[in-house]
């Protein structure tokens, strides 16, 4: 019997995803002992019309990471829609909208402002801002669009399943080649991950006091979690309440609290605002004053509660003609 | 303002126990006040979840007034104080993502405050005014990508 055919696609990603299939190791030859890998620009030089000359159904499943950011992306990811019968959002950017979705709390005006004009870095002395056609010695020269927000996979097409995790840990990535191979997957549009919360798996769930409180809100970047105590008890937003298990607490055994990668457990509608109320309520403040002290402890709000879900959560993009401009 | 026929549209979460039964009494009193706000009864401002005001907001309320007991007067003892830890957090929270942090109001209206009830509705109101519609879907459609 022929192999299954597979493809592995990249959007706006940092190709970390790329790198937990390699991270495989050897256990890569047993994938390709059981499937053939029809396209993986990280490896394979496989062009566009290769693709179009697909019979539908010829590739079985199509695994896409990253973000939708430019009109490109969104082409080649209805392209593998049309021909796969399987589409497998992969990591964080796919599902969720991952770290590139931060760009949701600013515009494309701005991006381009800061990138092409503004970036001490830059030397742009004739002003130049990419645009999607140009001429140059009578030659048209195109780009693809950049698009005014980032948007989650199955925000631009039909998703089947999704595999959460910046990147996927690989026995999650395992179970699920293992499933589709057997035929055993559950039912279309479920997260291939577990639904309790992180806390529930938690190294650290011991630690955690029956009546928290949170005085001030401490960052890593200027304090040293410590390395046994639940991290919100100990002053660090942690977003475990309310994100799915299975990553294998590697962010947690790193000294790291979570940021929220596995997106949201089935009954948080929106992470960010329900780790907000449950935090905050648990501050010590007793009047309005103290209240605002410790809010204001918590920097970048936005960054924080929405590290890896801003396109896919209630607010999704930015209200940002409201907002004085710099 | 440019807009002069904007009649800000603003949601009210009250509380059960003091904020909807000062509204109540300002009712029964006969005082008048804006009829811009649409009051929902809660059973504690401790039981509004930030999700309500921002579902309210990006369904197209201007301003959503929080109004509960004075601290120490919680029915459930402690409920009016989670609403005040969360208030400047969500607030911090819209204002870095675009909406104005004077959108959402905590106040402390007691069951006995009925003129304090219309004073605060009219004077959100008026602020709201002067801020201008929000129109959070409008704003966010237009620097979204049309698929």
């Amino acid at each position: 019997m022929a192999k299954p055919k597979v493809a592995f696609y990249w959007c706006a990603s940092c190709g970390g995803c790329e790198e937990t299939v390699v991270d495989l190791a050897e256990d890569i030859l047993k994938v390709v002992d059981a499937v053939d890998i029809a396209l993986w620009p990280v490896a394979i030089d496989t062009k566009l019309k290769n693709v179009q000359a697909w019979e539908p159904g010829e590739v079985t499943v199509a695994f896409i990471n990253g973000a939708i950011r430019t009109s490109e992306q969104f082409e080649w990811v209805k392209l593998l829609r049309e021909k796969c019968p399987l589409v497998i959002a992969f990591g964080s950017c796919a599902h969720i909208g991952g770290i590139p979705g931060l760009a949701n709390d600013t515009t494309r005006d701005e991006i381009f402002a800061n990138k092409y004009h503004r970036s001490p870095t830059v030397v742009n002395t004739d002003q130049i801002t990419p645009q999607e056609q140009t001429t140059v010695d009578s030659y048209d020269l195109k780009l693809p669009k950049f698009w005014k927000d980032v948007k989650t996979l199955d925000q631009v097409i039909d998703v089947d399943y999704y595999l959460p995790g910046c990147p996927p840990p690989p026995d999650l990535i395992a179970a699920a080649v293992g499933a589709i191979l057997e035929g055993k997957l559950p039912a279309k549009g479920a997260v291939l991950a577990p639904e309790k919360a992180l806390c529930d798996t938690c190294p650290r769930n011991d630690t955690k006091p029956d009546e928290l409180t949170i005085t001030e809100f401490k960052r890593v970047a200027t304090s040293t979690p410590d390395p046994e105590k639940c991290f919100l008890a100990d002053g660090f937003l942690c977003m475990g309440p309310a994100t799915r298990s299975g990553c294998g607490e590697r962010c947690i055994n790193g000294n790291m609290p979570c940021r929220g990668c596995f997106g949201p457990t089935p009954d948080a509608i929106d992470p960010g605002l329900k780790i907000l109320a449950a935090v905050a309520s648990r501050g010590e403040a007793d009047n309005e004053d103290d209240a605002k002290t410790l809010a204001d402890s918590l920097v970048d709000p936005v960054g924080t509660l929405y590290r890896f879900g801003l396109p896919a959560s209630m607010l999704k993009r930015s209200v940002a003609t409201e907002r004085a401009q710099p | 303002m440019a807009d002069q026929q904007f009649e800000p549209k603003i949601v009210g979460f009250l509380c059960r126990w003091c904020s909807y039964t000062g509204a109540d009494l300002a009712g029964t009193s006969r005082m008048q006040y804006p009829s811009n706000l649409a009051g929902i009864r809660v059973m504690c401002s401790g039981r509004v979840d930030p999700t309500f005001v921002v579902k309210a907001l990006k369904e197209g309320a201007d301003g959503v007034l929080i109004a509960g007991c004075h601290p120490g007067d919680c029915h459930y003892s402690e409920g009016n104080y989670k609403a005040m830890r969360r208030h400047p957090m969500l607030v911090n929270l819209l204002e870095q993502f675009g909406v104005a942090r004077q959108r959402v109001r905590l106040e402390w209206i007691s069951a006995s405050e009925g003129k304090r009830f219309a004073e605060v509705v009219t004077e959100f109101t008026e602020q709201i005014r002067a801020l201008g519609p929000l129109n959070w879907n409008q704003r966010v459609q237009a620097e979204c990508e049309m698929v």
